[in-house]
C-alpha cells in the first residue's frame, strides 16, 4: 500500500523522553514512549468499495446516458446562445419573476451561456465520478533536497565559475560591475517619477475662490466672485435663501472655464445654508456670514469626499464616505467620526444688487490634510 | 567508408529502425501527432510524466481551483472589453441608448462604458461576468488562504508559496480596485476621490505623490488612462506570472494530502490526471464559468448607468466600495479624527495613513511572515506533506480566528451606515461598537477557538478510549444499565490518533556538563515563552500504552482521562466492545 521503503521525509524526531518532559531548543517534536508501542501503526489504505457503475452494465449504461444527455444540454445551450444572440433585440426589455424587468439580451445570452458551460462541466464531473477509475493510486514522495553531491556540485560550480571569470583576482572589475549595475537604472526611475506630474507648489492651498483658476503655477490675485447655483450657473440672491434651505455652490466663472473645470470644482465646491443666527454659537461664522447665511467649503477634511447630507433638524453635515459629522451651529466643528478638522467657512456678504458675494478667499486649504498644509 | 548492405527509404542513417507500429487505430492517431511533437522537443517523457501525476481529493482543494479559474475568466472577459472601452477622460456628450442620460457630458471612459451596457450586443453579459468573476477571484482566493492556514499546508516545504500566495491575494485587491474605477462613473470616481485623499495623508511626500499619480491637480486626466494600463497590462503580467510559479510549485511539491488510512508523509494517494483530473477539473473549469454566466444573467452587479458621470461636488449616498476594500475603509471609519496633528507646522494625518496606506500591506506582510514564527516557535524543521486536522493545532486555529475577526469587524464598519439605516441604530453606536469590537472581538475569538479545538480534540481522545456511543443500552443481571460502545475501525481510529504528540520547548538547563552556567539569551527565551504559547496546554493523542491502560481497567482509564463516561465514574469496568462496526 504504501512506499515505507523510500526515504523518510518528515521523519520523527528520536524520542529522548516522554511528553512533558523538557525538550531541548534545537529539537522538534518528541513522541512518547512506552511498554507497548509509542504510537498506533497506520492501517493502509481501506479496501476498495465498488461503485454501481463497477458492478452492473445496467448502471454503467445509465450513467452513459446521463453524461451523453448533459452534453446534450451544452450543445442546446449553445445553438440556443447563437440564436438569440441574432434574434434579440439589446434594448427589449423582459419581465422575469423574481428579477423584475431586466434586459432580455443579457438574460437569455446569460442563461443559454451558462447552460453551454454547466452541461460540459458536469457531465465531465459525472463521467469522472462514475465510469472513470476511482481505485486511489499511491506515489512515493521524495525529499525536496537534492542529494550532498547535487548541492556541492552546485556550489562548485558557481565557485569555480566566479574563479575562472577571475572575479577574486580582479577586484577592480568587480567593484566597477557591481557600480555600474546599481546604477543604471537609476535614469529610468528618474525619468517616471520626475515626468508623472508635475510639483503641486501653491495649488493644494489655493481654490478659485481666490481670483480665478488656481492650478499649479497660476497666483490668481483675489476679486469678489458671487456665488452661483451649481449647476444653473445663477447667482443667489440673499432674499431666495430661506431658514432650512441649501445651495449646492460654486464661484461665478468656474462654469465657464474650457479647461480644468472639474479640478476647480473638486476645490471650490461649496455649500450655502440659512440659519437662525440665534442658534448659530460662533461669533466668527456669523460675522462671516450674512443675517444666518453660512457657506462652508463642501469637501470633507477627511479624504475628500463632497459632503453631501444636510440634516435640518439638527443641523448636521454628513459626510457619506466615512461619516464624519460637522455642526454647522458650531462654526462646523467636527462632533464625530475620523475628520479632525472643521470645514473652512467662505466669508461671505451681499453686493449692490443683493447678489452673494465672497469677500476673502478661504483662509486656509479646503479638503483633506497633507504634510506642509499648515505652513 | 560505403555500406553495402540495403536499407530502407525511410531509414536515413545506418541503424535506423522503423518504429514499431502502435496496436490500435487511436494509439497510432495520438502517437503520430505526438510523435511529431515529440521529435523536436523530446516531451513525450515529461508529457507522460505528468499526466500520471497523482493528486489527493478533497473538496477544500477545489477553492483554490476556483480562484485560477475566476482569474482566467476575468482575464477572458476582460480582453474583450478592451474592444470596447476607451480609456479616455476627454469629455464628450452622451447620446446612445439609455435615455435618462442623453444629452449630458460624461468622459469618453464612462460613455464606452454605458455603451458596453446598452448598445453593444452581449456586451453587458461580459462586463456582469467580469466584475462577478473579479468578486469571485478575490472570495475563493481568500477562503482558499484559510484553508491553507488552518491545514497548516503552509508549513515546510511551501513556505515560499505561501509567501508568493499572499502577494497575489494583495495584486489581487490592487488589482481589483483599478478596475472598478474605470467605469469613471460617480461612485468610483468617489473612491478615487478617497483614494486621492489617503495618498495625500502620507508623511511629507503625499502632494508629490497625488500630483505624481494623477499628473496634476485631481482629477486632471490622467488617472483612467493609468489605472487602465496597470489594471490590463502591468498587474496582469504580475499576477499571471506568480501564479505560474505557484502552480509549479504546486507540481514539483506535490499537493499535501489529508491524514487518513495509508496516507503517509512519504506518499500521495489519490487519482492521477489522466484521465480522472483532467476530467474533473476541466469540468470544473466549465462549472464555475457556467455559475458566473448564470449569476450575471440574473444577479446585476455595479449598475453604472445608475449612478451618473463622475463630478467632485456631488455623491450618492451611501458609498460602498467592492467588498475587498471594506476593511481598509472600515478602519478609516473608526480612525478618531483627534489622531491627527500637527508638528513644527507639519500635518501629521495619523487618522488617514495608518488605515489608508499601511493597513493593506501591513496584512499582507503580516501573513506572508507567519509561516516562519511559527516555524521559529515549534522547531520543526521537517517536511510537511500531511496536512493537520485545525483541531490539532488549536494555537495557530486561534490566531487565524482572532485575525479573521478583527478583519470582519472592519469589513462591518465600512458598512455602518447601511447597517444604521436598516437596523434602525444611531451610527455613532455603531462605530463606537466597531471600534471597541476590534480590540476586545479577537481575543475573545482566539480563546473561543482555542477552548473549542481543544475540546474537540478530548473528544477524539474519548472516543479512541472508549469506543462510539452505540446507542444501545444493555441492563446487566443485577440490574444496572450502561450504554454498549463499539470499538473502532483501525481506520477511523488512525485519524484520530495519527499525529505527532507536541511539547513546548524548553529552556536548557542552567548549566552545562561541567556546572558551568550557560548563557540563555534574551532571544532564547522570548522563543520558550512563545512555544509555551502554542504548546503549554496541548492535548495529544492517545497513545497504544493508555488504550491498552483503558481497555483494562475501567479504574486505570480514569486516571487518564479525567472526563470519563458515568460508567467509568462509578468505577465499573468498561464492557466488553462488541465486533467492529463501518461507520
Amino acid at each position: 500500500m504504501n512506499e515505507h521503503d523510500t526515504p523518510a521525509t518528515g521523519s520523527e524526531v528520536t524520542p529522548t523522553s516522554g511528553p512533558g518532559a523538557p525538550v531541548r531548543l534545537d529539537q522538534g517534536h518528541v513522541v512518547g514512549e512506552g511498554g507497548v508501542p509509542e504510537r498506533f501503526t497506520n492501517p493502509g489504505l481501506p479496501p476498495h468499495t465498488p461503485r454501481m457503475a463497477d458492478l452492473g452494465e445496467d448502471a454503467a449504461k445509465r450513467a452513459e446516458k446521463q453524461v451523453a444527455t448533459l452534453f446534450g444540454i451544452s450543445m442546446l445551450g449553445t445553438v440556443l446562445f447563437i440564436v438569440l444572440y441574432f434574434a434579440i433585440d439589446v434594448e427589449q426589455t423582459v419581465f422575469i419573476p423574481g428579477i423584475g424587468l431586466t434586459s432580455a439580451s443579457n438574460f437569455a445570452l446569460g442563461v443559454t451561456l451558462a447552460m453551454g458551460m454547466l452541461g460540459i462541466g458536469f457531465g465531465a464531473v459525472h463521467w469522472a465520478k462514475t465510469l472513470m477509475p476511482d481505485e486511489e493510486i499511491v506515489e512515493s514522495r521524495h525529499p525536496m533536497r537534492s542529494s550532498q553531491e547535487a548541492r556541492e556540485g552546485f556550489v562548485g560550480t558557481l565557485s569555480e565559475g566566479g574563479s575562472d571569470a577571475q572575479l577574486g583576482r580582479r577586484p577592480l572589475i568587480k567593484y566597477t560591475l557591481g557600480g555600474a549595475l546599481g546604477l543604471f537604472a537609476v535614469p529610468l526611475v528618474v525619468q517616471v517619477a520626475g515626468s508623472l506630474g508635475p510639483m503641486p507648489q501653491k495649488s493644494l492651498s489655493l481654490t478659485f475662490w481666490n481670483g480665478g483658476p488656481s492650478g499649479p503655477g497660476e497666483e490668481p490675485e483675489f476679486v469678489p466672485l458671487r456665488l452661483v447655483r451649481d449647476p444653473e450657473n445663477t447667482p443667489i440672491k440673499a432674499s431666495d435663501v430661506t431658514i432650512g434651505s441649501v445651495f449646492h455652490v460654486l464661484p461665478e466663472g468656474l462654469l465657464d472655464l474650457e479647461v480644468h473645470r472639474l479640478e476647480e470644482k473638486a476645490k471650490a465646491a461649496v455649500l450655502l445654508m440659512r440659519l437662525d443666527p440665534d442658534i448659530i454659537e460662533s461669533q466668527k461664522e456669523l460675522d462671516w456670514g450674512y443675517q444666518g447665511i453660512v457657506a462652508y467649503s463642501k469637501i470633507c477634511t477627511h479624504v475628500g469626499c463632497p459632503v453631501g447630507l444636510y440634516e435640518q433638524q439638527t443641523h448636521h453635515l454628513l459626510c457619506p464616505c466615512h461619516q464624519s459629522t460637522f455642526d454647522v451651529t458650531q462654526d462646523c466643528k467636527v462632533i464625530f467620526g475620523p475628520a479632525k478638522r472643521p470645514l473652512p467657512q467662505l466669508a461671505i456678504t451681499v453686493d449692490d444688487e443683493g447678489y452673494l458675494v465672497s469677500t476673502q478667499p478661504f483662509r486656509e486649504a479646503i479638503g483633506p490634510s497633507f504634510w506642509e498644509r499648515g505652513l | 567508408m560505403t555500406t553495402s548492405t540495403s536499407r530502407p527509404a525511410d531509414a536515413l542513417r545506418e541503424g535506423d529502425s522503423t518504429p514499431t507500429t502502435p496496436s490500435s487505430a487511436t494509439a497510432r492517431k495520438i502517437g503520430g501527432l505526438g510523435g511529431w511533437v515529440d521529435d523536436r522537443t523530446g516531451s513525450a517523457k515529461p508529457a507522460g510524466y505528468l499526466m500520471k501525476k497523482v493528486f489527493p481529493d478533497h473538496w477544500s482543494f477545489m477553492l483554490g481551483e476556483i480562484a485560477m479559474y475566476s482569474m482566467i475568466i476575468c482575464l477572458v472577459t476582460g480582453a474583450f472589453l478592451t474592444f470596447w472601452y476607451v480609456p479616455s477622460m476627454g469629455l464628450t456628450i452622451y447620446n446612445g441608448s439609455y435615455v435618462p442620460l442623453r444629452g449630458i457630458e460624461m468622459s469618453e471612459a464612462y460613455k464606452s462604458t454605458l455603451d458596453i451596457s446598452f448598445d453593444i450586443k452581449g456586451g453587458l453579459i461580459i462586463r456582469q461576468i467580469h466584475h462577478w468573476a473579479a468578486l469571485m477571484f478575490v472570495v475563493a482566493l481568500v477562503v482558499h488562504m484559510f484553508r491553507v492556514f488552518f491545514t497548516g499546508a503552509f508549513r515546510k516545504p511551501r513556505e515560499i508559496n505561501w509567501v508568493i500566495g499572499s502577494v497575489l491575494a494583495l495584486l489581487a485587491i490592487v488589482e481589483g480596485f483599478a478596475g472598478y474605477s474605470l467605469p469613471d462613473d460617480l461612485l468610483s470616481g468617489t473612491g478615487i476621490r478617497a483614494m486621492q485623499g489617503f495618498v495625500q495623508s502620507a508623511p511629507v511626500i503625499g502632494s508629490y505623490l497625488v500630483y505624481a499619480i494623477f499628473g496634476g491637480p485631481f482629477p486632471g486626466e490622467l488617472i483612467i488612462p493609468r489605472l487602465y494600463s496597470a489594471h490590463i497590462l502591468l498587474i496582469p503580467a504580475l499576477l499571471v506570472g506568480l501564479f505560474t510559479a505557484h502552480i509549479a510549485i504546486v507540481f514539483i511539491q506535490k499537493h499535501t494530502q489529508f491524514p487518513g488510512p495509508g496516507r503517509t508523509n512519504d506518499n500521495v494517494v489519490g487519482y492521477p490526471v489522466m484521465p480522472v483530473y483532467a476530467a474533473k477539473a476541466g469540468g470544473f473549469f466549465f462549472i464555475v464559468f457556467g455559475v458566473t454566466a448564470l449569476i450575471s444573467a440574473v444577479v446585476g452587479i455595479n449598475p453604472i448607468w445608475g449612478y451618473g458621470p463622475y463630478d467632485p461636488s456631488a455623491v450618492t449616498a451611501c458609498s460602498q466600495p467592492d467588498w475587498y476594500m471594506g476593511f481598509a475603509d472600515g478602519a478609516l471609519r473608526l480612525l478618531p479624527g483627534w489622531m491627527e496633528f500637527e508638528a513644527f507646522g507639519y500635518t501629521i494625518s495619523a487618522n488617514i495613513f495608518p488605515g489608508a496606506l499601511i493597513l493593506l500591506p501591513l496584512v499582507y506582510i503580516v501573513l506572508g511572515i507567519y509561516p516562519f514564527v511559527e516555524k521559529w516557535a515549534t522547531g520543526d524543521n521537517r517536511e510537511h506533506h500531511l496536512l493537520e486536522r485545525p483541531r490539532n493545532a488549536p494555537v495557530r486555529a486561534g490566531i487565524g480566528m482572532a485575525g479573521i475577526t478583527a478583519y470582519t469587524v472592519l469589513l462591518f464598519a465600512s458598512g455602518n451606515d447601511i447597517m444604521a439605516i436598516k437596523l434602525d441604530m444611531s451610527i455613532n453606536d455603531l462605530t463606537w461598537f466597531f471600534r471597541i469590537g476590534f480590540f476586545v472581538l479577537p481575543p475573545i475569538a482566539f480563546w473561543i477557538t482555542k477552548r473549542v479545538c481543544l475540546s474537540l480534540q478530548r473528544r477524539d481522545r474519548d472516543t479512541v478510549l472508549h469506543g462510539i456511543e452505540s446507542g444501545t443500552i444493555i441492563r446487566t443481571p443485577d440490574g444496572r444499565f450502561f450504554e454498549r460502545h463499539e470499538a473502532m475501525l483501525p481506520e477511523d481510529q488512525w485519524i484520530l490518533v495519527q499525529h505527532d504528540a507536541v511539547a513546548p520547548l524548553e529552556l536548557e538547563a542552567g548549566v552545562d556538563a561541567n556546572g558551568v552556567a550557560r548563557k540563555t539569551g534574551h532571544l532564547d527565551r522570548a522563543r520558550a515563552r512563545l512555544s509555551h504559547f502554542y504548546f503549554a496546554d496541548a492535548v495529544n493523542p492517545v497513545t497504544p500504552a493508555e488504550l491498552a491502560a483503558a481497555h483494562h481497567d475501567g479504574q486505570e482509564m480514569e486516571s487518564i482521562e479525567a472526563s470519563g463516561g458515568p460508567g467509568a465514574l462509578e468505577g465499573e469496568k468498561e464492557p466488553e466492545a462488541s465486533g467492529p462496526t463501518r461507520r
